[in-house]
């Protein structure tokens, strides 16, 4: 018998849980901020789907009833995407060990 | 591009984004981590377009709109002060949950681009995945919209309790439960948009309740709800970028909520259930006589802080209010410069998300290895001269330890009363966000600074 794909997809989502509990749990809490503001930038790899929508309309139309939402979901999650790495780079550019000479 | 190229490059996304989140273990290898992340992102985006190899002229509508909502991401990033990232997080969380919501709506609308089935014939599992991913992403925009006008104070902190709130909250679950079955059986067009109404309603009537200062665990709360909504996008697009990331970014939040919960001591239905302000009104009628104080001046403390040999500082969300950071710095240099041997400690849930206050001492140029967490310091306040709290208050209170009685009892805080001597700088006497009067302030060896903390702050600089 067969297994339907679904099963695999089931897996990965399974196993990627334990990835994320045992990652999480090694990051340091002092780096709990950045840890959000980056899970939020990653989560907005949702534009994948916003893109595919986007470009379901036909040549001829751009803007169809379902390609319009891809497009606003586009602006949200770029947003997102943008400025999620950002912020996050700029706080990680705070975090400065002690200098030596002091 | 063929789908089992492009499948693999996604799950090649998926792995730099488990990588990205690994680097934050430490400081020194966050920023690759970060690097990690956005070579992901990148290439997430660029198959997507390679595998839909539509080049048309909604390609360069797509462009567009991908530089309008970056610009607009990046003004923010730039802008944004670190004290307001509590507002910031909830705002983005608010925007992922939205994009879930216009991803399931289009896909619903048009299953064949995702390869679904045709209108009103959708797959049933890809039925139920949009659904579920709708239903979670409005719930986290509707939530996450509330959660950033509390935390902006354009709404009230207080916890908003009404009769019936938990009964209503479960049958409007159950609702959405109902509402997804006849969905499928019907692919009704108006049973979707009426699921994701209510949705919307569920996010809303789960936040109000919740009171201001419990807003950590909120936000984290919602940082996993986002990622749930896009695992079930994933599912519906059938794409190994999304589930991983949704899969990560989900456990992430709820390990985030478990630490926040931890630190309160409290059970995390606790939290959801809300009000806890208004419970505890009459443990803070109880204990209202006066007890003597001793109160000081900017000279006492900067004569007691420079014979000591080792300090801790306690800062808290006060700190960050009164934007005393820097000065607290410039306090901090001039006592090293004097051989004092300074560290700071940081409750888990001091500040508005989790976390914070370190973003706030790194931001004032504190080295990060001088701020130390709540288990890595506890023990050193015996042995230190000064703890000089500025800001903090109930993560202080010795309370927790002794009065069972205590809405607090139970919870881990420092302990700054076994210290020579406290340094507690404060406005007034008031007692804090649990409502419960501090034992600390009374204490023989705690000296009262009344004040704004930066002014404080700035003051014992200038007299030490």
């Amino acid at each position: 018998m067969e297994i339907d794909p679904f099963i695999f997809r089931l897996s990965i989502f399974i196993l990627s849980i334990f990835v994320g509990y045992y990652v999480v749990w090694s990051v340091t809490p002092s780096l709990h901020t950045p840890l959000m503001s980056v899970t939020n930038a990653i989560s907005s790899v949702i534009i994948v789907g916003a893109i595919i929508a986007a470009l379901s309309g036909s040549d001829g139309v751009v803007f169809s009833s379902s390609s319009i939402y891809g497009f606003l979901a586009i602006i949200l999650a770029a947003v997102n995407i943008f400025g999620g790495f950002l912020v996050t780079q700029r706080m990680l550019a705070m975090y400065k060990k002690k200098k030596k000479d002091k | 591009m063929s789908a089992n190229l492009s499948a693999i490059l996604y799950l090649v996304s998926g792995v730099l984004f488990i990588l990205a989140l690994r680097g934050l273990s430490s400081p020194e290898t966050s920023r690759q981590g970060n690097l990690f992340g956005i070579i992901g992102m990148v290439i997430a985006v660029t198959v997507t377009f390679l595998s839909v190899g539509n080049f048309s002229s909604g390609f360069i509508y797509v462009l567009i709109f991908l530089a309008i909502g970056g610009s607009i991401g990046a003004f923010i990033a730039y802008r944004i002060p670190m004290t307001a990232m509590p507002e910031l997080v909830a705002g983005f969380h608010s925007l992922v949950g939205l994009a879930a919501v216009f991803v399931a709506i289009s896909a619903f609308i048009n299953p064949s681009a995702f390869n679904l089935g045709t209108p009103g014939n959708i797959k049933l599992a890809s039925l139920i995945e949009m659904a579920i991913g709708a239903a979670v992403g409005a719930i986290t925009f509707s939530g996450s919209v509330i959660a950033f006008l509390k935390l902006q104070g354009i709404m009230s902190g207080a916890p908003i309790t009404f009769k019936g709130q938990h009964l209503l909250n479960a049958l409007l679950l159950i609702l959405i439960v109902i509402l997804t079955i006849y969905l499928c059986s019907t692919q009704s067009s108006n049973l979707f948009w009426i699921l994701i109404a209510i949705s919307f309603l569920i996010g809303f009537l789960i936040i109000i309740p919740i009171g201001g200062a419990d807003m950590p665990v909120v936000i984290s709360m919602l940082n996993s709800y986002s990622g749930w909504a896009a695992a079930g996008i994933g599912f519906t697009l059938e794409n190994t970028a999304l589930i991983i990331t949704g899969a990560l970014v989900g456990s992430s939040g709820a390990i985030l909520s478990y630490i926040m919960c931890k630190g309160m001591n409290r059970s995390f239905f606790n939290v959801i259930l809300g009000g806890f302000g208004a419970t505890d009104q009459t443990s803070q009628s109880q204990n209202k006589e006066q007890r003597p104080v001793k109160s000081g001046n900017a000279d006492d403390a900067a004569f007691l802080m420079k014979n000591a040999s080792s300090v801790i500082i306690v800062p808290g969300y006060g700190m960050a209010v009164a934007q005393a950071q820097h000065a607290l710095r410039e306090m901090v240099d001039t006592l090293k410069k004097n051989d004092i041997k300074v560290s700071y400690a940081i409750h888990p849930v001091a500040g508005r998300m989790p976390g914070h206050m370190n973003v706030l001492l790194a931001e004032a140029n504190v080295p990060y290895d001088e701020v130390f967490e709540l288990e890595e310091i506890n023990n050193d306040f015996a042995n230190a001269d000064v703890a000089f709290v500025i800001g903090a208050n109930d993560v202080t209170n010795p309370v927790a330890k002794t009065d069972p009685q205590s809405p607090i009892y139970g919870m881990p805080v420092l302990d700054v009363e076994k210290c020579k001597s406290v340094l507690f700088v404060k406005r007034s006497l008031s007692p804090g966000y649990a409502g419960i009067d501090n034992d600390l302030f009374y204490k023989e060896n705690t000296l009262m600074l009344f004040a704004d903390a930066k002014k404080m702050t700035e003051d014992i600089t200038k007299n030490l």
